[in-house]
């Protein structure tokens, strides 16, 4: 089963990596604010059900994935065949 | 007897023999030991040294923990044994659950690689014993990810049960919160700072702030009960 985690700088947690390329984007021209960097894992499950590749990659995300002090996740599932 | 301290060796570490070396200057017995081995020596303190293990890939010090000889260092610290993590080892130490908080990008998103002085804010820790309090120590810095970040009931706890062993002293290098440079467990037997000790144990090649640290580190190491067998 094909998964995406997307993690994030957790809200009110300094972003310096966002601040740099939101600056950067500014210099170039565009009219930007509120710039994070996170980053994206993708990803390819063995699991019977989506139910328990959601469980999995929580685990996943809790051991490894993130550091929750200061990162927050998003897990998607892509169905196939659904 | 010589106190014998372990130096663990990841992929990627490179201050492991700078640590072995200093440590070897200072009257101790430096025993290497690779990632893999499962089991520690038998030794009085191990130190955990700094580079880029595994890359930093994901977070620094996030793969690290993961290695056989984390397994055994954890359980030597469960013990109550004393573990020094310099830089990568502090990041290490911090994603193990050793230690609070979390070592960040600095601030700057720069590089940073300067001689700093940090202020000595607790002495009763088998890694300060040598020290007075409020010694200042010039130590040098080398890190591109060195911000100490806690918030929260993990700050209130490190600020309020005195974990903050070192304090930049002098300006912040790296934007860690509340100047933190260095800090212990609870228990005050796992110690992280960024600041090298063992790049500062030598007149001729700088300041020697880094004495004082490890000094104290090799007296905990050989003043230690014999291992059970």
């Amino acid at each position: 089963m094909k998964a995406t985690v997307l993690v994030r700088p957790k809200p009110g947690i300094l972003d310096p990596q966002g601040e740099a390329v939101e600056s950067s984007l500014r210099h170039l021209g565009f009219a930007v604010s509120g710039a994070r960097v996170g980053r994206l894992v993708e990803l390819d499950v063995d699991a019977p059900d989506a139910d328990r590749a959601r469980a999995e990659l929580e685990r996943m995300c809790e051991q490894l994935l993130t550091n929750p002090l200061i990162e927050s996740y998003e897990i998607s599932l892509a169905e196939v065949g659904g | 007897m010589t106190a014998r301290v372990a130096v663990v060796t990841f992929p990627g570490s490179n201050d492991d023999r700078d640590a072995l070396r200093a440590l070897a200057l200072l009257g101790a017995e430096p025993v290497a030991v690779w990632h893999e081995e499962r089991r520690l020596p038998d030794v009085g303190a191990v130190v955990l040294p700094g580079g880029f293990s595994y890359g930093d890939y994901l977070r620094c010090g996030a793969i690290a923990r993961f290695s056989p000889a984390m397994r055994a260092v954890s359980e030597y610290a469960a013990a109550g044994r004393p573990v020094l993590g310099i830089c990568n080892g502090f990041q290490v130490l911090c994603e193990a659950g050793l230690l609070p908080g979390v070592l960040r990008r600095n601030a700057s998103l720069e590089f940073v690689c300067a001689d700093v002085d940090v202020r000595v804010e607790q002495t009763d820790t088998p890694f300060t014993e040598a020290c007075a309090p409020g010694d200042v120590l010039t130590i040098p810095i080398k890190h591109g990810e060195g911000a100490w970040f806690a918030d929260g009931e993990v700050l209130d706890s490190v600020e309020s049960g005195g974990q903050v062993v070192l304090r930049y002293a002098d300006g912040n290098p790296n934007g860690s919160v509340n100047d933190v440079a260095g800090v212990v467990n609870e228990r005050r037997n796992v110690m992280g700072l960024m600041p090298h000790p063992e790049h500062a144990v030598d007149p001729q090649l700088g300041p020697t702030g880094g004495l004082p640290i490890l000094e104290s580190l090799i007296a905990a190491a050989g003043a230690r009960t014999p291992a059970l067998a």
